[in-house]
């Protein structure tokens, strides 16, 4: 990302690494065979597990029974496809996926940016470290792990701020079931196990930054605030750039783990996504058809948002993802 | 910023240790308190009552859940599929992210092409469950080692490290009359051994707190890993976690204390290893973000 970003793609330099064919493709083959070796454990899992899959897709595309089997059951075209259209439920998880995205775009995506500023600005290595090894350490939990977390601080009977509310004679806040809170609180556990981790990559580019570019600044009388927009934003702008158009480029995914986990009938209403909905109706009600359906919808969309946000990345003269 | 040390801190950096600090203590919060609770004596303890330290200590929870089948089977579940599932991902990643690095070879193109495919679209949960169930590993721990065996992240990254490696090392061994393998076992390994160590951890971390490819394919609980436990246990709520150990002293040993200890015990791996982590896989986020 950073040697490549002041390349535009138009005029990348010709491949250095690309040497000239020694021989025929069979003589080019045989003298990679050990590679071929190397390669084919990793090769045929991607091909069982990650393409083999993919015929399942026409699942979509039939009523399948499981006792029936492929050959037994029958066609039905896209009627699935236009069931999910025609059902309410679509657009409401089509809501959710928006609106749980759209909150963590708004409150979430900036709190690395403005605390990798801050860690910045620590002047003291030490206390710097310090808060670093603190801020990164929930990243590595399991989602199950911060649900429980949660469960201990904030729900209703025995999380400790509702016991604390109490004790004070107050009326207990019922955080984990009210729908109301959930997008809320889906975000703001992003935030406390993310945030933290996500500085990295802003601190790594300012890092970069030439001391005398702040010098320079203090010279001519710059205020620290003043330094930070003028050296320091600018430093960490194509980070930020290229991180947001990729952001948007992943809006049909939600954390599935987290919402599955943090989910309870009192809040379905706002918790229901298409990875839930492929879940609940594929996986445990039987309903395959319909659960290969959800997936390949969900699939799809993705597929094409995070290929026009590649290209626009590109076009930017960044190096996208791929 | 060496400049502007001379002066004292500012106001500006009054204002700034203190939210760092208060962002930190956010951060440690939930863990202090569920250690707190975790050793707190179960006899004292008061369901309803708001506590930051215990009146008194006490490892009778974590006593009591160490002494369960059901967390012990857990366990064995996670460490099983923790320990042959990094070692299988560190083999197979390393050997076909090397193989990735010979540009010239027939196929490079076709091959890479499908694992960057897999970055940017997937069948979906209904598909590979099936195709789990077809391959008979449903309630099975190799459903979990083989369905994660390798991804597209970890091989760019494995990928662009060995690209990074110096290539007159593998020559003058060439040279020498070391064959592909010669070269890749007695020089590429010993010289990836960084990133080999940030990649088990890597691995193992993502074994250890894998929840959804657990939670579909490992439906009978004798099955269970430590997740799927502390999920049960936690969230569900559901006390026939614990009292399938048959303990006739369920009644004294209160839920709240336990569950706190389960949570302790099931990231206590993560906490040991963490200072290993936080160095090592700080490099690995740089080195992703060469490339994805």
């Amino acid at each position: 990302m950073k040697s490549a970003n002041t390349v535009p793609s138009a005029v990348k330099p010709p491949n250095p690494t690309k040497v000239p064919a020694h021989g025929g493709l069979w003589a080019r083959v045989k003298q990679h065979k050990t590679i071929y070796l190397l390669i084919l454990p990793g090769l045929l899992f991607f091909i069982l597990f990650k393409f083999v899959p993919m015929w399942g897709l026409l699942l979509s595309l039939m009523d399948f029974n499981p006792y029936l089997g492929f050959s037994g059951s029958e066609w039905v075209g896209f009627a699935h496809f236009q069931d999910l259209f025609n059902d309410p439920k679509f657009y409401i998880m089509l809501r959710n996926t928006f609106m749980i995205n759209l909150i963590g775009l708004v409150f979430h995506f900036p709190v690395p940016i403005l605390l990798a500023l801050m860690l910045n600005e620590i002047r003291h290595e030490a206390f710097k470290r310090f808060n670093q090894s603190i801020v990164y350490l929930p990243h590595f939990l399991s989602w199950v792990v911060v649900a429980s977390m949660t469960f201990f601080v904030l729900s209703a009977d025995i999380g400790i701020v509702n016991k604390l509310i109490a004790e004070s004679g107050g009326n207990t806040i019922s955080f984990l079931s009210n729908p109301n809170y959930f997008w809320g609180l889906i975000t703001a556990q992003v935030m406390w196990k993310e945030a933290g981790w996500g500085t990295i990559i802003f601190l790594a580019a300012m890092a970069g930054v030439d001391p005398s570019r702040y010098e320079a600044a203090v010279v001519d009388g710059a205020s620290r605030f003043r330094q930070i927009w003028h050296v320091t934003l600018p430093a960490i702008r194509p980070t930020i750039v290229i991180l947001l158009v990729l952001r948007l480029g992943n809006m049909m995914d939600t954390g599935f783990e987290q919402i599955l986990l943090m989910m309870n009938p009192l809040v379905m209403s706002v918790a229901e996504v298409f990875d839930t909905y492929a879940y609940t109706f594929g996986i445990l009600n039987g309903q395959i058809s319909i659960g290969v359906a959800v997936g390949l919808f969900k699939g799809l969309v993705g597929l094409v948002l995070i290929v026009i946000a590649n290209t626009v990345v590109k076009r930017m003269g960044y190096e996208g993802i791929y | 910023m060496s400049f502007v040390q001379k002066k004292g801190l500012t106001l500006f950096d009054w204002v700034n240790y203190i939210l760092i600090a208060l962002i930190s203590l956010a951060c440690i919060f939930p863990f202090f308190y569920v250690f707190s609770v975790s050793f707190t004596d179960p006899k004292t303890y008061v369901p309803l009552k708001f506590y930051l330290f215990p009146d008194s200590w006490s490892l009778e929870s974590y006593r009591y859940i160490l002494s369960t089948n059901s967390f012990l089977n857990a366990l064995y579940s996670t460490l099983y599929i923790t320990v042959f599932g990094t070692i299988l991902n560190i083999v197979v990643s390393f050997t076909m992210a090397y193989g990735l690095t010979k540009r010239t070879m027939p196929g490079y193109k076709t091959i890479m092409g499908m694992v960057i495919f897999t970055l940017v679209f997937s069948a979906g949960i209904v598909p590979n469950y099936l195709l789990v169930k077809e391959l008979g590993l449903l309630n099975s721990y190799w459903a979990l080692i083989w369905t994660s065996l390798t991804n597209a992240w970890s091989l760019i990254v494995i990928k662009s490290f060995l690209d990074s490696l110096p290539g007159e090392l593998e020559q003058a061994a060439k040279i020498d009359g070391a064959s592909d393998m010669g070269v890749f076992l007695r020089i590429v390994i010993p010289l990836s051994k960084p990133a080999i160590a940030t990649f088990t951890l890597f691995f193992a971390v993502m074994h250890w707190n894998t929840f959804f490819n657990a939670l579909i394919y490992l439906s009978d609980s004798s099955k269970w890993t430590l997740q799927l436990f502390v999920k049960t246990l936690v969230i569900d709520g559901n006390s026939g976690a614990v009292a399938q150990a048959g303990s006739s002293d369920e009644a004294v040993v209160p839920q709240e204390t336990i569950r706190m200890a389960t949570i302790v015990l099931s990231m206590l791996p993560i906490l040991l290893v963490y200072p290993f982590l936080q160095k090592h896989f700080a490099k690995g986020v740089m080195l992703g973000s060469v490339k994805g």
